[in-house]
């Protein structure tokens, strides 16, 4: 427990406010990294315009390239919530989040493997593909109990680079331990037909069985169909929608939970004033239990996701995904939960339609990614959709 | 049998001693009113009750229950209930989530929704504003809003760390005219932190004078009035 601090201290960079006379000014002379950033906002506006005038990118590529970035944004805000919200209330980056979202996927790649070979995957597919879900946020919700418990809160009362050095820690062991006890070996998620709706989509998924024509309707996770939307030839796949659908479901309930519930509310009186919150009868550890539970459960279930669509699982998957699910949070504003929300679907998108935008290889998303993140951070260093650190947090 | 009786704590920050040996104790019914300058100890002894800085040493009885070990939340379920100083409303939270913490630590629905509606009943303001950020009310209001959500706690004993603090003299009759109230018509059971010694003698049953640690009187509110050393220090001459 924290002791009181009676005395308030001036918030860094708010000593000197001067109220903004001309905005040009402001964002060139006297701050020329904001003019270097200016220009190239500029050079890539132009470059995009020329790409798309030409005829060089084209609706269709945008339209299939913004569902797809939905999807992957949709895991990244997925994980970027739990960052926020451990951040919010410990003002701790979680490094280890990214392999608190890798045991998720990892775990479900032996249920979902136990459920195939047992044949229930194919009797029973919406029940066994929420029976992975649910123990892969069981897994993921168990792996960041335990680390909160044995390598962060012992630490509560440390200078901050000392948690976070451990967080760093952490994510290196947990790796390792994975590795150690399941190989190095890539795991493949198998492949899942689940049919749906038969009767919305007649003509989908028809097989002749025995003499007879069986339509079985939408598959939900492998089909892919070519469709023209309004004049537009798409390949569509339906489960870059149902993860886009889970995670707004997910995000919606987390939403509801901090805004409504009694716990939600004793969740943001911590995250402003621990002591306080201590004396209003709230169970300060609890609380901080509770958040990790939260990120974790939709780190874990975003794990599942992406491994439905992903397929591939080993013991780093999750470092890349966390990294820029942590920058879609700092995007968005770190501690801002709806900024992490927004964060992670705009960085999925940017980064999914920007490269062949900008004519530039698809390899270059991430030079893209945390390019947009400097770029951003230069004109709103709070992020998106954060505002100016309150002193308490300070 | 006292409501409240510390004995003889200690408590440190790190290596600076804070209390140096404090005892008071609170009967049922009073207010107590603990005065002294800038440092000497006052808010770490409320907080040392709370739980929030624990005692190194000695011991704090609530109705002869030892609750030195205790953790500050199992000492609120147990009605030991502090407004602390500074406020310390909760900016982010609305007025009425403000109250709503207060009342964390009980599940009684019906009590709560009477308590609220008491509550807005004293204080008007709160009731007209209770959708606003609580950041965004004014010091006064502010002040009304930390008791209230004190007072949702349902308190056996309420602590108030310097609740004048930084207002208008009106303002400061006002916070004090509500704690006289709670006080003779609920029969709350007060113990009044002030730097303003003044007021809180001419309301207080008893007092504590602490000093760097020490408590260096301990006497009626009405003796400590008119004792020489206690005018000359802290009552203006
Ligand atoms: N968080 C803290 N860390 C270190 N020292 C503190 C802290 N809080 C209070 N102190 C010290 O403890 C002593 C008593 O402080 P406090 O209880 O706040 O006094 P009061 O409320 O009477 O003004 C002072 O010397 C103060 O400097
Ligand atoms: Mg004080």
């Amino acid at each position: 427990m924290t002791t009181t601090d009676a005395t308030p201290v001036a918030p860094l960079g708010r000593r000197f406010i001067y109220k903004p006379r001309n905005w040009f000014l402001e964002n060139t002379i006297r701050s020329p990294l904001r003019l270097v950033g200016l220009i190239f906002v500029v050079f890539i506006a132009y470059v995009a315009l020329n790409n798309i005038v030409t005829g060089s990118y084209r609706i269709d590529q945008f339209a299939r390239q913004t569902i797809f970035g939905l999807a992957q944004g949709s895991v990244y805000a997925l994980i970027a919530l739990g960052y926020t919200l451990v951040y919010g209330i410990l003002l701790m980056i979680n490094f280890a989040h990214g392999e608190v979202f890798m045991s998720g996927a990892y775990i479900g790649f032996f249920v979902i493997t136990a459920l195939q070979n047992s044949g229930f995957l194919y009797t029973n597919t919406g029940i066994a593909l929420l029976i992975t879900v649910f123990s892969g946020v069981l897994a993921s919700v168990t792996i960041a109990v335990a680390l909160e418990r044995i390598a962060y809160r012992p630490l509560r009362n440390a200078p901050r680079l000392v948690p976070l050095i451990t967080a760093i820690g952490a994510s290196i062991a947990l790796q390792q331990l994975f590795l150690r006890l399941f190989g190095v070996s890539t795991r493949r998620y198998p492949d899942v037909n689940f049919y749906v709706l038969p009767q919305l989509f007649p003509n989908l998924e028809c097989h002749e069985v025995d003499g007879a024509e069986i339509c079985r309707g939408l598959d939900l996770i492998s089909g892919r169909y070519d469709v023209n939307v309004l004049g537009i030839n798409l390949r569509i796949l339906p489960i870059h929608f149902l993860v886009f659908f889970v995670a707004l479901v997910m995000m919606a309930a987390l939403w509801f939970y901090i805004q409504r519930t009694k716990m939600g509310k004793a969740m943001r009186a911590v995250a402003e004033d621990k002591s306080t919150a201590a004396l209003m009868g709230v169970n300060v550890d609890r609380v901080i239990v509770t958040t990790f539970v939260l990120g974790a459960a939709l780190a874990g279930a975003g794990g599942v996701l992406y491994a439905l669509y992903n397929q591939q699982v080993t013991p780093f998957i999750g470092f890349i995904p966390g990294i820029k699910a942590f920058t879609a949070a700092v995007l968005g504003g770190i501690g801002n939960i709806p900024g992490a929300m927004f964060g992670g679907l705009f960085l999925g998108v940017v980064e999914s339609v920007a490269p062949s935008m900008l004519g530039l290889s698809n390899q270059l998303k991430d030079v893209i990614a945390f390019s947009m993140l400097v770029l951003i951070l230069i004109f709103r260093p709070t992020g998106i959709l954060g505002e100016v650190l309150s002193h308490k947090k300070a | 049998m006292s409501l409240l009786r510390v004995n003889d704590i200690h408590t440190y920050y790190g290596r600076i001693h804070a209390l140096k040996g404090v005892s008071l104790s609170v009967d049922e019914g009073e207010i107590v009113t603990l005065i002294g300058g800038n440092g000497a100890g006052k808010t770490t002894t409320l907080n040392t009750i709370c739980g929030i800085t624990p005692a190194a040493s000695g011991s704090i009885l609530l109705r002869d229950r030892d609750i030195t070990r205790m953790r500050p939340y199992e000492i609120v379920q147990l009605g030991v209930v502090q407004s602390p100083e500074g406020r310390k409303i909760f900016t982010r939270l609305t007025v009425r989530e403000n109250l709503e913490m207060g009342a964390f630590s009980r599940n009684d629905r019906d009590g709560v929704a009477r308590d609220m509606e008491y509550v807005f009943e004293r204080f008007p303001r709160l009731r007209e504003r209770q959708k606003q950020l609580g950041g965004t009310l004014s010091g006064g209001e502010q002040q009304m809003l930390a008791i209230g959500r004190a007072l949702m706690a349902r308190p056996q004993i309420l602590l108030l760390d310097e609740p004048s603090m930084g207002l208008a003299p009106l303002l400061v009759r006002e916070i004090f005219d509500v704690i006289t109230y709670l006080n003779r018509e609920s029969g709350t059971t007060i113990l009044l932190v002030e730097q303003n010694a003044q007021m809180a003698l001419a309301i207080a049953d008893r007092a504590y004078v602490l000093q760097s640690g020490y408590v260096t009187h301990a006497d009626t509110a009405a003796a400590l009035q008119n004792n020489e050393t206690i005018k000359q220090a802290y009552l203006g001459g």
